[in-house]
């Protein structure tokens, strides 16, 4: 009986981080630009320019348009794991918020599961944005392949948040963090594609591409948005990293 | 019965002793005062008392709970406020204890607990544009929106106006006042003086005295001054041969002797014999920041 009544009070008392944290998010117009806005947007700015809605052989008869989807779709995970979390948490630790929270029966980590939920569903609404306009402005096809879509998606959201939570663990302040947060930013882009889409690299950078979290999530994606099943190699190398990074930031992260 | 007891509590940081062998039990009522210079490990205990940090050695007992093994127990009836601990910055003074509140079985309705900090103006507020006084405040409301039955206060007044720190402590006797027990860590001997009934001195990790503030200044040497001006001069060697004499001193032609009351006699009997006339004769007290002083003089040297 009393776990019953315990239990429901750390679910009410769960719920009630996780609404503040989620007003806190909405009241952050960089993050939600970054992450919400900024994906799509570039998405729209590609896609006027003429030569990318030209079917090119060289990409079996894709337009470029059609590989800067899975581009755009990885890039609002990135901004969010790598860019906008961090930050928020090593600042939680080091303003001494969560020390303050293990004064009461909530445990510290119900803030940081918090942040790892709302920057991973903001990711998600920002792929539902990226697909919306790329279908409806662009005309590129929704996924054909969903089930392998979904996975390769979920999958690569866990890796974006356990590199943010690796970078989180090993901030010492704020400042570390947002420095270190820009200086991983622009090699995951450049991985997931953001200057040259995967399939447009030369073969040998794409193989080496393919062994990162977010090249091989850009393959990934584009064979189930073509309807195949991805690769077992990709959705291997974005399991093991999600592994490996999520032991570095349990081992490394400090409560205070 | 004890609410707080704490006994040969040790905790080293790197080889180096920070809390060595300290004990003291507090009663439930109590404002229970813990004093002593920086750096002499009054918020390490407090914070092993809170179950922040793991005790080396030695017992903890909040309530008859361990603060460490059953640490969610202890949290609900224990509130602190703690030193350098903030909030998320921009949330608002509303939100923040809406939170604070849900997250206890009984807690307390903010409304009326925003009302007595004086937060009622502030409620839309966000945490980084309060005041510090207003923090102070919010902080001391979040220690006790739990409804606890024994509060940790850490350098509650430090960075305070007179003003505020005034009013703060009107608050902390009123809180008692509401049956909870409260443990104070300071280095204000006035605040101390004014507030708790009992004091333990720290002093380098150990409890170098513990007892009433009273108490405290009775039992440190030099408990009463005694100054006055001499119309004749007065051999300093006589002056210190009394009874109960800790220190003579001269100043703008007044001397000044710290001793007991038998030290009062003496002198009156000193002068009288040595017809000399003592203007402006002076026996006051000495106060909790002389105790405090001869308490903890091993610091200095």
């Amino acid at each position: 009986m009393s776990t019953v009544i315990t239990a429901t009070r750390s679910a009410t008392a769960t719920t009630a981080v996780l609404k503040t944290e989620a007003r806190l998010f909405g009241r952050e117009p960089g993050s939600l630009f970054w992450v919400l806005v900024f994906p799509t947007l570039l998405l729209g700015v590609l896609g006027a320019i003429p030569s990318f809605r030209e079917a090119q052989d060289s990409l079996d008869g894709l337009r470029t348009i059609d590989l800067y989807v899975p581009v755009t779709v990885l890039l609002g995970m990135i901004v969010a794991g790598i860019q906008a979390m961090p930050p928020v948490v090593t600042g939680y630790r080091e303003r001494g918020i969560l020390r303050r929270m293990s004064t009461t029966p909530v445990r510290p980590s119900a803030l940081l599961s918090a942040q790892m939920v709302l920057h991973g569903a903001a990711a998600l609404v920002s792929v539902l944005l990226s697909l919306a306009v790329g279908r409806l402005v662009h005309d590129v096809p929704l996924p054909r392949q969903v089930f392998g879509y979904v996975l390769a998606l979920l999958l690569a959201v866990a890796v974006a948040l356990a590199l943010g939570a690796l970078l989180s663990a090993l901030s010492r302040t704020q400042k570390i963090a947002t420095a270190a947060g820009s200086a991983v930013l622009f090699p995951m882009m450049f991985t997931a594609g953001v200057w040259l889409p995967v399939q447009a690299m030369p073969d040998v950078l794409a193989r080496i591409v393919e062994v990162t979290p977010f090249g091989a999530a850009a393959q990934a994606l584009s064979e189930a948005t073509a309807g195949d099943w991805p690769a077992w190699s990709h959705l291997g190398v974005l399991t093991l990293w999600t592994v490996v990074l999520t032991g570095a930031a349990v081992r490394w992260f400090r409560w205070q | 019965m004890s609410v707080i007891e704490v006994s040969e509590l040790r905790k080293s940081y790197g080889g180096r002793a920070v809390v060595d062998g300290v004990s003291f039990a507090v009663e439930e009522g109590e404002i229970f005062g813990i004093l002593g210079p920086n750096g002499a490990g009054k918020t390490t205990t407090v914070e092993c008392v809170e179950g922040l940090r793991v005790p080396d050695a030695g017992r903890v007992r909040v309530a008859g709970l361990d603060p460490v093994a059953d640490h969610e127990a202890v949290t609900r009836v224990l509130g602190a406020q703690l030193q350098e601990s903030e909030i998320q910055p921009k949330l608002t003074v509303r939100e923040t204890l809406e939170l604070y509140a849900a997250f206890y079985p009984n807690p307390a309705d903010w409304r009326p607990l925003a009302e007595r900090l004086n937060l009622s103006g502030k409620l839309g507020t966000r945490f980084a544009r309060l005041s510090g006084g207003q923090k102070q405040r919010l902080f001391i409301a979040l220690a006790l929106i739990g409804n606890p039955r024994v509060v940790v206060l850490d350098e509650l007044t430090t960075g305070l106006d007179p003003r505020a720190r005034r009013d703060t402590w009107e608050l902390i006797e009123d809180v008692r006042a509401g049956g909870v027990t409260v443990l104070l860590v300071t280095h204000f001997m006035e605040e101390a003086q004014r507030l708790c009934d009992r004091i333990a001195v720290i002093d380098r990790g150990r409890v170098a005295a513990l007892d009433t503030p009273a108490g405290l200044i009775r039992r440190s040497a030099g408990a009463t001054v005694i100054s006055f001006t001499s119309s004749a001069p007065l051999d300093d060697s006589e002056l210190a041969a009394l009874p109960g004499v800790t220190s003579v001193e001269h100043k703008d032609g007044r001397i000044t002797l710290a001793g007991t009351d038998e030290t009062v006699n003496a002198v009156i009997t000193l002068l009288a014999r040595s017809r000399v006339t003592a203007h402006q004769l002076r026996v006051t007290d000495a106060t909790l920041d002389d105790a405090f002083l001869d308490l903890t003089a091993g610091a200095a040297r």
